[in-house]
């Protein structure tokens, strides 16, 4: 039998470096400087703080579950829509928004275990191939189900305005942020502990791994669920910042641009997913500058979409370590 | 610390892309109204652009801008120039939520004008409403639009689909007595309020059927009505799904009559879409209210073919040009009408004072407690790939209000073409 | 019956398109283990490049022979400039630069020809004939079927009765013992990329006049469908792939027929669930099972 080691060409940081700095410390600092990002930005950049926190959360969860775990997904997309939909119907019906996010990522954390199941038993172009399949289902469901989830229009969020003394952007950027900073904090806390090592066993040598008594399929499922429930949470973000859900906000490329999100930081890499959220909110707004004072509609979108393009050839090709692993005094990985 | 400094960066890069484009708005005369100085409107829309739903309707916000460039020229209105910031969505709710958001926030747009589609649009209502925009004559017929109460600043401009529907079944049930009705419509309010207007008129339809806009095939649906054995099938869809849809049928050996909403019927664009099987638009039945473009008669289709030339390069003419000039027409309306201390609130309140003439078949509805735009329609056909005009326009409510004529003739522009203050 | 056997026939004209476009898969995954996730995309950009051509010369078969060049040579580009460098110690690595490939391509179609549909106008009616009463098929089916068919069995003839054919299959089974026999390995591959996008073009020229038109991601679905195809017959059985590209295509007319066409993608992933979790090395692979 051949062993496929699906282990993509990346490093973690070594564990004595990871442990110098407590990640409780690094999660506070990080809330400190949104708060004051919040009292700073004109409205819109404060949208788009929000909406960076929003991508945080999923592409956090995705840079574990494929730098780590080895497996590649092109349904969080998908799963986000679930995590988003979620939220809106049970906004509509009880407008509790904290509960209701606890329900959007247990409700995505159990899709997330179905596919998580099958994935486990798939790899390399079969998971993508797959995963793919589950990106482009969405629209199909919303509109085969268009009682409930309304077809291509989608469903409004009913919200209660933000407290009296911020504005509606600072809140949303506030609840966001504070979804992803806990994101990352339990991702951090929960990957370097032996569940990480588990996934990293996993990725690297899966025989290995289970002569080391580790149970592959187990480890792999955990990996998704864990993922998914971080997709969850970020679509529940999403639906609150545009008080409205609608297949078309989760189409098959904004898979693709998380992956490219996770890839160019560095795959594996809390960091690295931080560098992916920020780009995939300024670099479209970028395009968009450039589109219009270039005057042209046609640069707009694209020029983003072949810019993410090349840097996924790119870095897969130049520097599979992602933009994180360019630091000074840092080992090139092992080969 | 490396960690650490690396977020540092990123929230330092975002802080420094902030710094870059922010900016306070308006001042001076209008006071504190955004997007409003003494020289300038800046006022906003969201279209698509590209996409499924582009055919046609991304010909409107040009047309627009090319009418508010010659009324710019010709000194603005109370002295301001309008500038027209047109954004592409893409006829995707999610598009629109983002421009829309750019505009406000961003670009700090005093209303947003003409704001395409019922779903896209749908999803933007509240937060303009949180943010006090004026959200002036909406590219579509949606009822959504007409509620005074929850929506204060948002008007429509199409005539509701209720109100079309009621019309277009009338013609149904008098030159297609007996016939068996079949309807295919878009799976959002549009086609939902369209057949809800059928069905006031004619009763159940005998087969329903449904597309969105993401699956481009229609196959099934057609197929479906073709086995229903339907002899009249009345389409609620954008154009590029009207071509489809009549391509498809054409396909499969299925020739009813077909009886198109307005929003879906430019013969030009639905043309361009078939392609060489343009023929099969011949005797389509639709409806319009605003005057044909290949009326060259009618001295609104002068003022904009004019208009065409000079400001819209030579843009080929059809009904999304004569529609986009239209809007540009009643916008500057309202401007005048809210006079020369222009505010978010002024041109709300002169809207709902309504009594605007211009190039409508049929008065506008608005008022106080009405906030949706013509009142009725005129009946086309199609004849040697041209709109043709039958009988007279009709006026309807959309409720359960009968279908009368409308007699009153149409208003001529004004000489230089600009509404006066 | 009548509906039932227009959708057989609809459905087997789909189902060939899917079949050639499967079948591509399969070429390039036999040489070289890589799922061409850019498949559908650089078909697209043939099939503008096509209708380019046939616009300004008026002629559609001049463009079609251009889509199918154009085929051979963006797909040995993509080899020879991209794919032949990337690190296979893990099978991520080819599907990642696979899909910013296609990032790349529908990112520069759009801003070349813009976003909008553009109307592929196709070279046979599609009007139906009908026969006794029933329309079954169209001049452009029969068309769909010829040129699917030609392409099968000129493939056939390749792999099978030519000493290129040989040579490629050596180059993508045995690539060390073929290089010490002295096949040009690296040659093969490129040949068999190129043959493969060719063949991608093709599906693509067939499949779009049938659809909305000409638009960057107009393949994305039809990808969807031909890898479930592909995976159906086994990505490694070319055979499978047509009898997958076959199946597929009827089950999606009868669903959309009966069930509506909103439900067809539903259809598509249950039925590549089911396949990948009950037969992996799919309907008619006859190689073992593999994990990767």
């Amino acid at each position: 039998m051949t062993v496929v080691r699906d282990r993509v060409a990346t490093r973690i940081a070594s564990p004595p470096m990871r442990r110098r700095f407590s990640p409780l410390l690094v999660v506070m600092i990080g809330a400190a400087i949104v708060v004051a990002l919040t009292y700073t930005l004109p409205p819109f950049r404060t949208y788009q703080l929000a909406t960076v926190g929003a991508y945080l959360c999923v592409t956090a969860g995705l840079t574990v579950l494929t730098g780590l775990n080895g497996q590649l997904s092109l349904g969080h997309g998908a799963l986000m829509a679930t995590g988003a939909y979620t939220l809106a119907l049970w906004q509509n019906k009880f407008n509790l928004l904290v509960v209701g996010i606890i329900v959007a990522i247990l409700v995505t954390t159990a899709v997330g275990a179905v596919i998580g199941l099958a994935a486990a038993r798939l790899r390399g172009p079969y998971l993508a191939g797959l995963t793919l399949a589950v990106a482009v289902v969405v629209p199909s469901i919303t509109s085969t189900f268009d009682e409930t989830f309304n077809s291509d229009q989608g469903l409004s969020v009913m919200l209660n305005p933000p407290p009296e003394s911020m504005t509606n952007e600072q809140w949303q950027a506030w609840v966001c942020w504070g979804g992803a900073l806990i994101t990352v904090l339990a991702l951090a806390l929960l990957t370097r502990g032996r569940f990480g090592r588990d996934m990293r066993a996993v990725r690297d040598d899966e025989t290995a791994a289970r002569l080391a008594g580790i149970s592959v399929a187990r480890t792999q499922v955990a990996a998704f669920v864990v993922s998914a429930a971080c997709a969850g949470l970020a679509g529940a973000l999403f639906a609150v910042i545009a008080q409205s859900v609608s297949p078309g906000a989760f189409p098959l490329t904004l898979s693709l641009f998380l992956l490219m999100a996770i890839v160019i930081g560095g795959l594996g890499r809390l960091t690295g997913a931080l560098i992916g959220a920020v780009l995939l909110v300024a670099l479209p707004a970028v395009a968009h500058e450039i589109g219009e004072a270039a005057g042209s509609q046609r640069l707009e979108g694209n020029l983003a979409l072949t810019f993410f393009g090349v840097v996924l050839v790119v870095v897969m090709l130049a520097a599979p370590g992602g933009l994180a692993s360019l630091r000074p005094f840092k080992k090139k990985g092992h080969r | 610390m490396k960690r650490t400094a690396t977020a540092l960066t990123a929230a330092v890069l975002l802080a420094v892309s902030g710094c870059s484009n922010s900016d306070g708005g308006g001042s001076s005369s209008s006071a504190d109204t955004p997007g409003v100085t003494d020289t300038e409107i800046v006022v906003g829309t969201h279209m698509p652009l590209t996409g499924p739903a582009a055919a046609g309707y991304s010909k409107i916000a040009p047309a627009t801008k090319a009418y508010f460039d010659y009324v710019n020229a010709n000194g603005g209105v109370h002295g301001r120039k309008i500038t027209y910031k047109i954004m592409d969505d893409g006829y995707n709710p999610a598009n629109t939520q983002q421009v829309v958001r750019q505009l406000v926030l961003q670009d700090k747009v005093f209303a947003i004008l003409n704001g395409l589609g019922t779903p896209t649009h749908s999803g933007v209502l509240d937060f303009l409403k949180t943010n006090r925009v004026p959200d002036l004559f909406v590219a579509s017929g949606s009822r959504s639009w007409n509620q005074p109460d929850k929506y204060p600043g948002t008007f429509g401009f199409n005539p509701d689909y209720t109100v079309e529907g009621k019309i277009l079944a009338t013609h149904v049930k008098t030159e297609h007595a007996g016939k068996k009705v079949c309807f295919l419509g878009q799976d959002d309010d549009f086609g939902r309020d369209s057949l809800a207007g059928i069905e006031k008129i004619l009763g159940p339809v005998a087969a329903k059927q449904s597309y969105v806009t993401s699956n481009p095939n229609v196959g099934p649906q057609i197929g479906a009505l073709k086995a229903a054995g339907c002899q009249v099938v009345m389409l609620a869809t954008v154009p590029g799904f009207t071509a489809l849809s009549i391509g498809t049928a054409a396909k499969i050996g299925f020739k009813p009559q077909f009886v198109v909403s307005n929003v879906g019927s430019d013969p030009t664009t639905l043309a361009k879409t078939l392609g060489a099987a343009a023929p099969l638009l011949e005797g389509v039945v639709a409806a319009n209210y605003l005057p044909l473009v290949n009326d060259t008669a009618n001295p609104w289709i002068q003022l904009y073919t004019k208009v065409n030339k000079e400001y819209n390069s030579g843009a080929e003419m059809d009904n999304n040009v004569v529609y986009g000039m239209s809007v540009a027409y009643l916008f500057v309306q309202s401007l005048q009408a809210a006079g020369k201390d222009l505010t978010r609130d002024g041109i709300i309140e002169a809207v709902k004072k309504g009594g605007f003439t211009g190039p409508g078949l049929v008065p506008t509805r608005y008022s106080a407690t009405d906030h949706s735009g013509y009142g009725g329609e005129q009946l086309t056909t199609i004849e040697g790939g041209q709109a043709k005009w039958i009988g007279k326009p009709f006026r309807t409510d959309d409720g359960d209000g009968a279908v009368e004529v409308y007699e009153q003739a149409a208003v001529a522009p004004p000489a230089n073409g600009i509404p006066a203050a | 019956m009548d509906r039932f056997l227009f959708l057989t026939f609809d459905g087997l004209s789909r189902g060939a398109v899917y079949a050639a476009f499967a079948l591509a898969l399969v070429l390039i995954w036999r040489a070289t283990r890589i799922v061409n996730f850019a498949q559908g995309a650089m078909a697209v950009a043939t099939a503008y490049v096509a209708y380019s051509v046939a616009d300004a010369t008026g002629s559609y078969w001049l463009g079609f022979i251009v889509a199918l060049v154009a085929g051979l040579l963006i797909g040995a580009g993509v080899e020879r400039v991209v794919m032949r460098f990337v690190d296979h110690s893990s099978p991520l690595n080819g599907v990642v630069v696979a899909l910013g490939l296609v990032l790349i391509i529908q990112g520069v179609l759009g801003m070349i020809y813009g976003n909008e549909f553009r109307p592929a106008p196709a070279p046979f009616s599609r009007d139906a004939f009908n026969i006794g009463g029933v329309a079954l098929l169209s001049r452009y089916d029969l068309f769909v079927f010829a040129a699917v068919g030609a392409v099968v069995v000129l493939l056939t003839l390749l792999f099978t009765r030519t000493p290129t054919g040989l040579r490629m299959r050596a180059a993508a089974f045995a690539p060390d013992v073929s290089r010490l026999l002295g096949v040009p390995v690296g040659g093969m591959l490129t040949l068999g990329w190129a043959l493969a996008a060719a063949v991608g073009s093709l599906a693509g020229m067939l499949v779009i006049p049938t659809e909305l038109g000409l638009h960057p991601t107009a393949m994305d679905i039809v990808f969807i469908s031909a890898f479930t195809a592909a995976v159906l017959g086994g990505l490694d059985s070319p055979i499978g792939a047509v009898l997958g590209g076959l199946i597929v295509g009827l089950l999606l007319s009868y669903i959309s027929g009966y069930l509506g066409a909103t439900v067809a993608p539903m259809a598509v992933l249950a039925l590549l669930v089911v396949v990948l979790l009950s037969r992996p090395d799919g309907l008619f692979s006859r190689s073992k099972a593999r994990t990767a």
